[in-house]
């Protein structure tokens, strides 16, 4: 079958919202600095579970309607403000004309909840006598109507809908770590063979909820010792440090943004994914068999690992796997920004995209000891994901 | 000889088997006699008790033994995909030649899986997630946390049928499994793949789900008819019945599928997309993203209003989305409006909500190749503001070559989908 002509995709717009604050800059700043810097751990809120809390925002200014703000939970709109964050780097804020063809891709979980009344009716539903009647009176009345809208997955790219105008396609993909892989692997797809010429991609995670730790702590996955990079957890018996992040790409095809004036920060020049059951070295074979595709192309010494990391032990001796044999200098982005699920990777996309646009990476990551110094120039960035549970992709992020 | 390449240079992609769940039953016949005989599937909840519901009838699938949505879910997704695989005669056992697009609802802990947590903290009084958090440490819950996991479900199908690569999961509110399609479609047509396996599937109508929905006042209260609470057009609509289900459909380039000897059930010729900004749940008061979307399609399609002859209707049967999908329909199909078959097969299965996509773009396939368009059941009194023919009652014979399936969901999702007999 004739495949369409590739064309050339490149990243020209990146909003990103994290523990160490807003933009790419900030991140450049903190990841640069010293501990308290880029250690900004809330131990305290959630104790003794531990969170990697987003900064403080101004919503206002990406999300100017307070009926909008009002409307969302925070994973929306930390989502949607750094969707915002996104067009106004890439210069498309309020361009309806191009809003109109853009075509976004979310990879969202779910929202909150309302952990009062969850609280009220378990504790009603133990001393009820008819527990099933009494669920649905209070599911009936305690329930706040408008909190469905916060807590349905693809509600999230409508608010960037109706706040942003983004309307050309609007597709909420589902899976953890993966959907955020897949996220992407499919706008740069899409973009490659003409399916569009922009698109929005990312996805937002909420940490500072008491039902995202819980759910990771039905599998003992938290890291509740005292903060430590993700590679050292393992010996310790593992674990992940949550947390909040919102992450936007903008993905165009080169000739679209040269016609308009638009100025690259990046080349996106693939994106595979993969799932292993996980059985007789089947996902360190599908990470081998992912990095055999980019490697080919990989200027030697000239290449930083961006790595999704999570701190649960089995998912990073995955990754050791193929890290150790390649010997690349890494950088574990989650040690210091905290695990963010679905969001993990349109954030190290952008992370990666900040090192090759400025041709230097950042120092190993909290200060690990497992990541390599690297004062060579920078050209090429491979950001790598294995899910805690699922899901193993990788990506090449080259300088123009 | 027809076309391997569209009109617009791209792969023709063609459906090669195809499987579904619902509430009327399992499989294509016993769901295509029962639909075109004009039977409901809409029934009284029995599934939880339903004292101090506001809606207590639903179109659940009651047949399939469960633990819970996901578990469901997965279950109908599987008997669905099952019958497509098997119709396809694609692939070995286990080992289908593409990747699997599943349209499925969001998933999350439900009261049980509370309760259970709130037990193992030991404390029955002023529970808060504190407490939950210290019953969940206190026990092993690995495999809960699996279960709800939103890939799960996901998971669990791509070792069923042995599908490629990482499977997508999807969630558009109730446009779900149509953009399940529209993604395997364009998966096809970039050359990525030759063949898909296309899952919708939707088994969380729990209490909660259906409280949700209640409390936005969606739901059609007639709960002392049930089979006749979903009347999708009609002046006396008062909402849709939630309801489960699960569709499938077999993707392949017409090359792939010519190849190897299958034979072709149809053909999904475009695909059209444009969502809404004008508010959370309610459409454009113009209209204008609803006809935006079905014009996309015709042209990605490569074809007129005048070449349509059938609209699968969304039809949900709520008093808003009804109006303006009339409106859209005017608007894109003007003169020949009247000249085109309009029914809704929410009338009889309810809306399946992240299944239903897939499960309607089945059963529009299914009224091409059979020349039997089901009805819109529960038509007894006509909206003087819906001018359509809306195959009132009872299925009717007509030659259909190509129709529309629309989908329309909260968060300003439309998605509409131009499925066709054979390759031109």
């Amino acid at each position: 079958m004739a495949i369409a002509p590739e064309r050339e995709a490149w990243i020209t717009g990146i909003g990103l919202v994290s523990a160490l604050g807003e933009g790419l800059d900030a991140h450049w700043d903190a990841l640069n600095g010293d501990r308290e810097a880029w250690l900004k751990l809330d131990s305290t809120t959630h104790a003794p579970y531990q969170v990697h809390p987003a900064v403080a925002l101004d919503l206002a200014k990406q999300i100017p309607d307070r009926g909008d703000r009002r409307q969302m939970e925070g994973w929306q709109r930390l989502g949607t403000y750094a969707a915002g964050l996104a067009l106004e780097n890439a210069g498309v804020k309020g361009q309806d004309d191009l809003l109109k063809s853009m075509h976004m891709i979310v990879a969202a979980g779910g929202g909150e909840r309302d952990y009062a009344v969850d609280g009220q009716i378990l504790s009603g539903l133990e001393a009820s006598n008819e527990p099933a009647k009494f669920l649905n009176e209070r599911l009936m009345n305690d329930l706040r109507p408008t909190l469905f809208l916060a807590q349905l997955s693809n509600l999230l790219a409508g608010n960037i809908s109706i706040v942003h105008g983004v309307v050309g396609s609007s597709r909420t993909f589902m899976g953890e770590e993966m959907a955020g892989v897949d996220a992407v692997r499919v706008a740069l797809g899409r973009c490659h063979a003409s399916q569009g010429d922009i698109f929005l991609v990312g996805g937002a995670y909420s940490a500072e909820r008491p039902d995202t730790i819980l759910h990771f702590e039905l599998g003992h996955m938290n890291w509740t010792r005292p903060w430590v990079p993700v590679w050292e957890r393992p010996k310790d018996g593992g674990g992940t440090i949550l947390g909040s992040v919102g992450a936007f790409l903008v993905i165009e095809a080169r000739e679209h943004a040269e016609k308009r004036g638009a100025t690259p920060i990046a080349k996106l020049s693939k994106v595979s994914s993969d799932r292993a059951r996980r059985r007789d070295g089947d996902a360190e074979h599908s990470m081998a068999v992912q990095w055999n595709e980019i490697s080919p192309g990989l200027i030697p010494g000239a290449t930083i690992v961006v790595s999704g990391a999570t701190g649960v032990s089995e998912a990073v001796a995955i990754e050791r796997d193929i890290l150790d044999q390649r010997r690349v200098p890494t950088r574990a982005t989650g040690s210091v920004i905290g695990h963010s699920v679905e969001a993990t990777f349109p954030a190290n996309v952008a992370l990666a995209a900040m090192m090759v646009a400025r041709g230097e990476a950042v120092p190993p990551i909290g200060g690990s000891k497992d990541e390599a110094r690297m004062t060579r120039k920078v050209k090429q960035a491979v950001v790598t994901s294995v899910g805690h549970w699922r899901g193993e992709g990788m990506a090449l992020v080259e300088a123009i | 000889m027809a076309h391997m390449k569209d009109k617009h240079g791209r792969p023709v992609v063609v459906v090669t088997g195809m499987g579904v769940v619902t509430s009327l039953g399992q499989g294509k016949d016993e769901n295509w006699a029962k639909l075109t005989a004009g039977q409901s599937g809409i029934h009284t909840i029995t599934r939880f008790p339903i004292e101090g519901l506001r809606t207590t009838i639903a179109g659940t699938v009651d047949f399939v033994p469960f633990d819970n949505a996901p578990d469901l879910t997965t279950k109908m997704a599987a008997l669905a995909g099952a019958e497509a695989v098997g119709e396809a005669k694609i692939g070995a056992e286990g080992k289908f030649p593409g990747p699997l697009f599943l349209g499925m609802p969001p998933v999350e802990l439900e009261w049980p899986q509370r309760q259970d947590l709130a037990r193992a903290s030991g404390k029955s009084a002023d529970i808060t997630y504190t407490d939950i958090l210290k019953g969940a440490a206190a026990k092993d819950f690995s495999a809960m946390q699996t279960r709800f996991l939103f890939g799960s479900v996901g998971d669990a199908l791509a070792d069923r049928f042995g599908t490629k690569g990482a499977p997508i999961s999807i969630s558009t509110a109730c446009a779900t499994g149509a953009t399940a399609i529209q993604l395997a479609v364009e998966a096809i047509r970039r050359g990525e793949t030759e063949a898909a396996l296309v899952i919708g599937a939707d088994g969380s109508a729990n209490q909660e789900s259906l409280v949700r929905f209640s409390l936005l006042s969606a739901l059609s209260t007639r709960n002392g008819d049930p089979t006749a609470a979903a009347r999708p057009f009609s002046k006396d609509r008062d909402g849709f019945v939630m309801a489960e289900g699960a569709g499938a459909l077999v993707l392949e380039s017409f090359e792939h599928a010519t190849a190897r000897g299958a034979s072709i059930l149809g053909v999904v010729e475009g695909c059209g997309e444009m969502a809404d900004s004008f508010h959370r749940t309610r459409s454009s008061p113009d209209g204008a993203p609803i006809i935006g979307c079905i014009r996309n399609a015709l042209d990605d399609a490569g074809v007129t209003p005048a070449d349509v002859q059938y609209v699968n209707a969304h039809g949900t049967s709520t008093p808003e989305n009804d109006k303006m999908e009339y409106v859209g329909l005017a608007a894109v199909f003007g003169d020949h409006l009247p000249a085109i078959a309009v029914s809704s097969n929410k009338s009889m299965i309810g809306h399946t909500l992240s299944a239903a996509g897939a499960i309607e773009a089945v059963f529009t396939l299914m009224t091409i190749r059979s020349g039997i368009i089901p009805p819109t059941i529960n038509h007894t009194e006509a909206d003087p503001a819906i001018k359509m023919d809306l195959v009132p009652n009872v299925a009717r014979k007509a030659t259909v070559t190509r129709a529309i399936s629309n989908s329309f969901g909260f968060g300003g999702q439309n998605v509409c989908l131009v499925l066709a007999a054979e390759p031109a």
